[in-house]
């Protein structure tokens, strides 16, 4: 058998185990009295659910709202991982998951449904075997695409609760226009570094504000968790806050008066403090939730456009670049050259080209090889400004060539062409396509990659 | 001149462009440069002049007003609920800054 048709058979496998165990639970679940009463949920369920039904906020009744429920969890990360996993734990009876993404290594320090072994797999499928082995009650729903205008509508019109668990603002506004069309509230969650924020939204369906009449206009310039960084437990006490918001709503009767937004801020460092915020109400005239505004139908809406593409920044022409590989072949030359290296001193200090010394106090210094200079000198200090720092123009006064590399190979682009413009070398300046990131993956003898 | 003090925190990364620092305790002019009534609107020209790290201001103003995607909260509510950038400033206020996260 080949891999891929094992592959397949053990897809298929897996998904009978499946339909078992969810036939096993339903047999399970009619379990009888002797006088022929029947209970309101299997026998295992009460085992499995006591200690949160023993809660007078739950009760017998909550839990059987919980059953009822169907929740959407777009987007199984840092967020939708924990918020997914006590959901589900907590017997909520339909979670559906929405993701396109495969696992990567880089995502298990905070991702906890997935592990090393679905590395490669869909999100959604990772997900999904670890939510049936935690539980086999509730109906997963694999939404294995990207959320988008065309296909919004259709998803959200089966659930009664969506949690926003994504990673950029153009999901953020159609989720919350989404739901908004379909009656549903959104609990919305974000993380970055050691920051959170969580807010309740349109709560209750047709009161409460919506993501627009919060954050009307889109930031120009989203960092992402990639880009900015991420501290496992942080992103991981949001997105259980957010399965804990969720219950709530599923449980509790909708409030006669709707009680004003809240927006709670979290910050794990350097002290660990939560904070209240109350927010305002709907915005009159808010183009996502006003009935008086006519808006534009969903799937005619841009949200990327919206939002801002992310920014082009400088586009270097081809012959302003060069590969990974061919910078390695200027190395083995021997040909003087300078590198500059424009990452932060932390990631300067994580991994950099041998030959390096850095610009900052707080790196280590190298050896520095003959014919090659490497300064680390950070994007930041060429962001915005109008000349060369001091530091670059003094270094690189007498260099012959110069070779500039980043993480990705966006602000490398940026700073050689400011090189270029101040006449740098005359104007020998080179942008290492695809920064440290691509070097690594090319370099036959490892390098890290992060 | 005559000063009010108050507490200005940032939050959500927007730190990093005010020394890495999160709470400022400061004692503002009582009045702005035409004699009214100091409000959010002078915090933050004031801050643009005094706080900021000088090139990265643009992360923090845009035409004249806090960029979008950060919040301003005036004592923990949502600045709009206190007449935005009009609001004066008292004595003890607490006024956060917070850029919006979008990570997940």
């Amino acid at each position: 058998m080949s891999a891929a048709e094992l592959e397949g058979e053990n897809s298929l496998l897996k998904q009978r185990i499946q339909q078992l165990e969810t036939e096993l639970a339903s047999v399970q679940a009619a379990a009888v009295e002797p006088d022929g009463q029947k209970w309101a949920l299997g026998l295992d369920e009460y085992r499995r659910y006591g200690r949160q039904m023993i809660m007078p906020e739950i009760g017998l009744e909550g839990q059987l709202r919980l059953k009822r429920a169907r929740v959407l969890v777009v987007g199984v990360g840092g967020l939708g991982c924990p918020a997914a996993a006590y959901l589900a734990g907590a017997g909520v009876g339909t979670i559906g998951l929405v993701d396109h993404d495969v696992v990567e290594a880089s995502n298990l320090h905070r991702q906890i449904l997935h592990s090393t072994a679905t590395v490669g797999t869909p999100k959604v499928e990772s997900a999904l075997l670890y939510l049936r082995r935690l539980n086999p009650h509730p109906t997963y729903i694999p939404h294995d695409f990207a959320l988008s205008p065309s296909n919004a509508i259709a998803v959200f019109q089966n659930y009664d609760l969506v949690l926003d668990c994504t990673d950029h603002p153009s999901l953020r506004y159609l989720i919350s226009d989404a739901a908004v069309l379909t009656n549903i509230p959104v609990v919305s969650a974000s993380a970055l570094r050691k920051d959170g924020q969580l807010i309740v939204l349109n709560s209750p369906p047709g009161h409460g504000p919506c993501y627009r009449c919060i954050w009307p206009r889109p930031p120009p310039s989203p960092t992402s968790c990639a880009d900015g960084g991420i501290l496992g437990p942080v992103v991981g006490v949001m997105g259980v806050l957010q399965a804990l918001e969720a219950i709530k709503l599923l449980i509790l009767p909708a409030p006669s008066t709707p009680a004003p937004a809240t927006m709670t801020l979290f910050s794990a460092w350097p002290r660990l403090a939560f904070r209240h915020c109350r927010m305002r109400a709907r915005r009159t005239g808010c183009p996502g939730c006003s009935p008086a505004v006519e808006r534009t139908a969903l799937a005619d809406t841009d949200y990327v456009a919206f939002c801002g593409a992310d920014a082009e920044g400088v586009r270097l022409a081809p012959e302003e670049r060069v590969a990974p590989v061919e910078y390695r072949s200027v190395r083995e030359s021997g040909a003087p050259h300078v590198l500059l290296d424009v990452r932060d001193p932390t990631q300067f200090g994580i991994c950099h080209l041998r030959g390096s010394w850095s610009g900052f106090p707080s790196c280590v210094c190298m050896c520095v090889v003959p014919v090659l200079t490497c300064v680390d000198v950070p994007f930041e200090e060429f962001e915005g400004a109008s000349a060369l720092p001091a530091l670059v123009k003094e270094g690189l006064s007498t260099a012959e060539a110069v070779y500039v590399l980043c993480r990705l190979g966006n602000d490398s682009q940026i700073v050689t062409r400011m090189l270029k413009d101040a006449g740098v070398a005359g104007g020998h300046v080179w942008d290492v396509r695809g920064g440290i990131r691509e070097w690594a993956r090319t370099a036959p003898e490892g390098f890290p990659e992060y | 001149m005559a000063t009010i003090p108050i507490t200005v925190e940032f939050s959500g990364g927007l730190e990093l462009l005010f020394s890495n620092q999160r709470t400022h305790k400061l004692q503002i002019p009582a009045q702005d440069p035409s004699g009214n009534p100091a409000n959010i609107g002078f915090l933050v020209s004031y801050l643009c002049d005094n706080l900021v790290e000088a090139k990265r201001k643009d992360l923090f103003v845009m035409d004249g007003t806090v960029r979008n995607g950060i919040l301003v909260l005036i004592n923990d509510s949502d600045w709009e609920l206190e007449g935005e950038d009009r609001y004066e400033l008292q004595g003890a206020d607490n006024i956060l800054f917070v850029s919006t996260l979008h990570g997940g």
